[in-house]
Parts: C-alpha cells; sequence; structure tokens
C-alpha cells in the first residue's frame, strides 16, 4: 500500500476485480465481508500496513463464492466500486454501495501489498511513490 | 337597539336572595363600573334602574317585559354566565362562614367513646374494690400471686390509659355522613365485652358473696388483658390498615382542572374523602372565580349567528332539527375566535409581566429604607437622631412606596380578593421581624398558594358535601367516583388501583464489569 498522506494525492497499483452477484432467496450477495471506514477505528485494522488507514478493505472470504471466484483475496483494499471512489467513505456508505439491488456486477479496483511488490519487482529498480 | 344578545355578567345565583334589599341596591350601584375580567370589550352597557330587582339565576322573565325591552332590563339568553364580583365574592364566603352554627353532633361520638372507655378503664378497680367494701371480714387472705397480680394489673391499666391517650384523645377532624363502621365496631366490643363481664362478676361474685379473692384479681386481670387485645384491635383496624397504598386517587376540581394524585390505602369512601380534603387544604392552589373563563369579548362572537325560527305549526321535532341547524351553521362558519384569544393570552401575559416587574423593584427599594438596630449599637449622636420603631411602624412606613405597584399587580392577577392591606401590611412585618429578604416577601403574593394560607381561623369548620352513587361506608374500588362538592366548585374524584408488581431479580458480579475497545465492525455483503 501507498503511504497515505492526508490532502495528498494517492498513487496506487490497483487490480480490476469483476464479481457477479449471486441470488440467494431474496438477497444479492458477493460472498466477501468488508472492515473498515472514515467512522471506524483505523487502529484495528489488521490488514493495513499504516495504522491510520481509513480505507475498506477486505476481511473475510466466504469459500466458495463469488468473490473468490474472481479473485479477491483477504486484506484486499478496495479503492473503487462500480466507478465511486472507496477511500473516504464510512462503513455503512461502503456497504450501501455494494449492495445495491438494482446492480449485477460489481467491477472493484483492489490494491493489496503483493501488487506492489510485483510491480517492483518487475520494473527493477524504477521506484514508484 | 342591538340584536346581539346582551350579557350582563352579573347573574346571580339563587341563593343571593336571601341578602337584605340594602345590599342589593349597594350592589346594583357597583355594577355600573364594568370590571376588569367580566364585560371588557362588550360594546354595550347595561342600565339598571335602582328599582327593579335583579334577576334571579335561572330565570329569563324578559318575555313578560317587551315594552321595556332593550331598555331597562337585561336579557339572558343562550348560556347565562354565573359570575359574581370580587367584592361579592368576600362578603359571600363572609355569609357562609359565619352561618354555619357550631354543632353539638360534631361531639357525640368522641363524646361517646370517651364516656365508654373510662368506663371500661374503671371496671377492674371496681372488681377489685368491690369485695373489699362490702364483705372484707370473709375473704380469704391472698399472699404474694396477689401482689403479683396487683402490679401487673397496675402496669396494664396505665399502658392502656397512655396509649388510649395517645391514639383516641385527639379532637375530631371531620364529621361523617354516616356511621364509621370500625369505631362503631370497636366501641360496640367493647360494650359487650364489660357488660359481659359485669353480668358475670354480678352472678358469679356479687351474689353469692364469693370468698376466693385470688380469683377475683385473677379475673379483673382478666378483663385488662381483653381490654388491650381490644385496643390492638382497634389501632390495627384503625390506625395500621389504611397504611399501605392500595389505590391511585385522581383528585380533579372542576372549575379549573387543577389536579393532583394521591396513593392511598384500603379505605371506606368517607374516610377517603376526609383524607383527599385534608391535602386538598395543602396541595391545591386556592380557587380564584375570576381566573374562570374565557373573556366574554372572545365568546360572545360565538353566540352573535343567527336565530332559526320555524315556520310549521308543529312543534315536536323541531327542537332538536332547530339545535342541530344551529350548530351546524355555526360551524360552518369561519371563526376566529382562536386567534384572538392567543392575543389577549400573550397581551395578559405582558401586562402582568410588566406589574410584576414593577412591584419587585418598589418592593426591593422599599426594604432598602429600613435596617435592623443592633444592641450593641449605640445611640446615635445627637446630630443625627433615629426613630427607633417595632416592627409594625417599621412595616406601615415602607409600605407606602410599595402600596401602589402591590395594588396594581394584585388587580392584574385577580387576586385582590385574597388580600387586603391589613393582610399585607401584617405580612410585611412578619417579614422585617424575621430578617426576610424582598423576594421572600414576595413569595406569598407572585403564585397562588394553597388553600389553607387563606384561611381565617375561626372553627367553624368548612361545609362540603360527599356525592356518590354508592353508599358511602362501602371500600374503595376500581372505577370508583365520587365527588366533593362547596358551593361554586367541586372536587372530581377517580380511584383507580396501583398495579401489581412483578419483581424480578438479575444477579450481576461486580467482577464482570469488563470493556474493551470497540473492533472494527465487519459486514458480510
Amino acid at each position: 500500500m501507498s503511504n497515505f498522506i492526508p490532502g495528498q494525492p494517492l498513487v496506487a497499483v490497483v487490480q480490476r476485480i469483476e464479481i457477479k452477484k449471486l441470488r440467494q432467496g431474496d438477497n444479492l450477495i458477493l460472498g466477501f465481508s468488508i472492515g473498515g471506514g472514515i467512522d471506524q477505528d483505523p487502529g484495528q485494522n489488521p490488514f493495513s500496513d499504516d495504522k491510520a488507514d481509513k480505507g475498506i478493505y477486505v476481511t473475510r472470504i466466504t469459500p466458495g463464492g463469488p468473490a473468490e471466484t474472481a479473485d479477491l483475496r483477504m486484506g484486499d483494499k478496495i479503492m473503487q466500486v462500480n466507478g465511486y471512489d472507496m477511500t473516504m467513505m464510512t462503513h455503512d456508505q461502503a456497504r450501501k454501495r455494494l449492495t445495491k439491488k438494482n446492480e449485477d456486477i460489481v467491477r472493484l479496483l483492489v490494491t493489496r501489498k503483493s501488487l506492489e511488490e510485483a510491480v517492483k519487482n518487475s520494473m527493477g529498480g524504477y521506484q514508484r511513490q | 337597539m342591538d340584536n346581539e344578545s346582551q350579557y350582563s355578567g352579573y347573574s346571580y345565583k339563587s341563593s343571593h336572595s336571601r341578602t337584605s334589599r340594602k345590599h342589593r341596591d349597594r350592589r346594583d350601584r357597583h355594577r355600573s363600573k364594568s370590571r376588569d375580567g367580566s364585560s371588557r370589550g362588550d360594546k354595550s352597557v347595561t342600565i339598571q334602574t335602582p328599582g327593579e330587582p335583579l334577576l334571579d339565576a335561572e330565570s329569563t322573565r324578559g318575555d313578560e317585559r317587551d315594552d321595556n325591552w332593550g331598555e331597562t332590563t337585561t336579557v339572558v339568553t343562550g348560556t347565562s354566565e354565573h359570575s359574581i364580583s370580587n367584592e361579592d365574592l368576600t362578603r359571600i364566603t363572609k355569609d357562609l362562614e359565619e352561618s354555619t352554627p357550631l354543632e353539638c353532633k360534631r361531639f357525640v361520638g368522641p363524646v361517646l367513646g370517651g364516656v365508654l372507655s373510662f368506663f371500661a378503664l374503671l371496671t377492674p378497680l371496681a372488681f377489685l374494690i368491690l369485695p373489699q367494701v362490702l364483705w372484707r371480714e370473709a375473704l380469704e387472705p391472698c399472699g404474694t400471686p396477689c401482689e403479683g397480680l396487683y402490679v401487673s394489673l397496675a402496669f396494664k391499666l396505665l399502658v392502656l390509659l397512655i396509649s388510649s391517650w395517645a391514639l383516641f384523645l385527639r379532637p375530631p377532624r371531620a364529621t361523617l355522613p354516616r356511621f364509621f363502621v370500625f369505631r362503631c365496631l370497636l366501641m360496640v366490643l367493647v360494650f359487650l365485652f364489660v357488660a359481659s363481664y359485669w353480668l358475670f362478676y354480678g352472678v358469679r361474685v356479687l351474689e353469692p358473696r364469693e370468698r376466693d379473692y385470688r380469683g377475683i384479681v385473677e379475673y379483673a386481670a382478666s378483663l385488662v388483658d381483653a381490654l388491650l387485645f381490644i385496643q390492638y384491635l382497634a389501632l390495627v383496624l384503625l390506625e395500621v390498615r389504611h397504611l399501605q397504598p392500595a389505590f391511585c386517587l385522581k383528585v380533579v376540581r372542576s372549575t379549573d382542572g387543577a389536579s393532583k394524585f394521591y396513593n392511598v390505602g384500603h379505605l371506606s369512601i368517607q374516610r377517603a374523602a376526609v383524607w383527599v380534603l385534608d391535602r386538598y387544604y395543602s396541595d391545591f392552589s386556592v380557587f380564584n372565580p375570576a381566573l374562570l373563563n374565557l373573556p366574554r369579548s372572545i365568546l360572545s362572537k360565538k353566540m352573535t349567528g343567527f336565530k332559526v325560527y320555524s315556520l310549521d305549526e308543529s312543534s315536536t321535532n323541531n327542537s332538536s332539527g332547530q339545535s342541530r341547524a344551529m350548530i351546524a351553521a355555526a360551524a360552518r362558519r369561519r371563526d376566529n375566535s382562536h386567534n384572538e384569544f392567543y392575543y389577549e393570552e400573550a397581551e395578559m401575559d405582558r401586562r402582568v409581566r410588566k406589574r410584576k416587574a414593577r412591584l419587585v423593584v418598589a418592593v426591593e427599594e422599599a426594604f432598602t429604607h429600613i435596617k435592623r438596630l443592633h444592641e450593641d449599637e449605640v445611640a446615635s449622636s445627637p446630630k443625627h437622631p433615629r426613630e427607633v420603631m417595632d416592627p409594625r411602624e417599621a412595616a406601615q412606613a415602607i409600605f407606602a412606596p410599595m402600596a401602589r405597584a402591590m395594588q396594581k399587580y394584585l388587580r392584574t392577577t385577580r387576586q385582590q380578593a385574597f388580600h387586603s392591606m391589613e393582610s399585607i401590611l401584617t405580612h410585611l412585618q412578619f417579614c422585617i421581624t424575621h430578617n426576610m429578604t424582598p423576594k421572600a416577601f414576595l413569595e406569598r403574593y407572585l403564585s397562588p398558594g394553597p388553600t389553607v394560607q387563606y384561611q381565617q381561623q375561626n372553627g367553624r369548620g368548612r361545609q362540603w358535601t360527599l356525592v356518590s352513587e354508592e353508599p358511602v361506608t362501602s371500600a374503595l374500588r376500581q372505577g370508583l367516583i365520587f365527588s366533593l362538592r362547596r358551593l361554586d366548585f367541586s372536587l372530581v374524584v377517580t380511584v383507580m388501583p396501583l398495579p401489581f408488581l412483578r419483581l424480578g431479580e438479575e444477579f450481576i458480579d461486580p467482577k464482570s464489569h469488563k470493556f474493551v475497545m470497540r473492533l472494527q465492525s465487519e459486514t458480510s455483503v
């Protein structure tokens, strides 16, 4: 994860993940759990590097669910959902964005530490900020 | 000639008919000045020729005086408002208080009880003394056991005496309309006991001249024991049983809706009524008849509607139809009286507050004029001779600057009937004597106090009427409604049971109070 400086633009390497919602009874589920948000306590987040990061993180993946199939991993930080920015959201707003009833597919942009490493390694000595 | 119905504002109740003609004429002259609360805003002024007697309450004798209609007679139509001007109010209350005579009926019960208990207390002594007096020589001597019995007898009698004095020797608080069931029961019980003991005594001891004195002493001791137990019963029935709360009484005053809730125990209706009245005098603010209804200027607008005349000959079913038509028409008309009411209330509030401010300032200033002279202050130098006053004179000295502000304030809040100048001076003297601040002096006038504050101590008692659909000696139960009526208002009492409480228990270990920081909440989507 990039270092987060409030007020400065955030640069991160992201992966595009497309999840098709699964219909279970009356609900459309995605198959993972989120944590975090600007109204939550960031110090409790086990997945973030920077303990001041109040972004939305994936805390749990239901085995066999649509998220697992789409290669979402635990600890991912969700940067965008269907074009909407998720870095400055309350927990409830994030939940609502993900569970809109009229959307069948959600396209997420997620970032994880391993992505940065991968980019760094592949780019050699080129340091990104 | 006005077509609107005129409100005289001064229709009197029929109880006034017994006042003398002189009073009535005086009242007539007073009436021509319009008073504050009643005829403000009236467009028409009623002039009454002094020769005409006033209309008695519900009579509308205007029909008989068609030739003078509109000139000299007041016609009371529709809802007649009963209102009394304030001077008449004080005069009436004085009349009523003085006319209830001191009744001897009040003392019959206690006197009877007193005689009976006196008789009962003397009986054991009589049992002991009579054999000694009558056949002393023939009695067997009785040693130590008798002395023990004497001592115990004496002490038990002493206890009986003291507890009777403590519990029952009190001036009666009220006369009840029916017999007080428990008290009668107890008196009958005491009477039966004592009578049966005397009977046995007469037959078994006096007749055959019993010689076993110890037996007689034991007999007397057993009577005293029985009396002690009856007194225990009396204590429980009369004093203790009604202490545990079982019902909640809602007491509402019929004229202005002032209400209070009280918890009482098991009582009969009449005893509950006395209980409520005891609380009424110290809890309810005093009844001020001048503060009753909406000002007539607002209400009168409603009644200046049209009258419905029926042209049919049949008069059987027309009255209901007519009134219904009138009510429907009145409801359909657009009615702004609430608007006027609101503005009038606001204006009244503003006026009261202004007068109150003036009063407070005047009183504060007046109190700064005097100060207390301490004993160790030397009599002042001859240059400034100070006149030393006693509280009465000091009160009179500082009353003058605040008198006007006080009178205006009392007029605005319609309290002037309750406070005469003499009473204000007395109160001022009282406050000065006890080093009270101006605010303490004013607390009596700024808010209407409980009724007991305005009572004169004349021991004649107050006449209340208990109105009830059930017999008044029956016990209270849920849903009972009775009312206590006085001449111009009544208190309606509703009985509600207190709910049964099911109390559960939950034990919390003091070591179980532990806290953690809140984890991030996790929502599954």
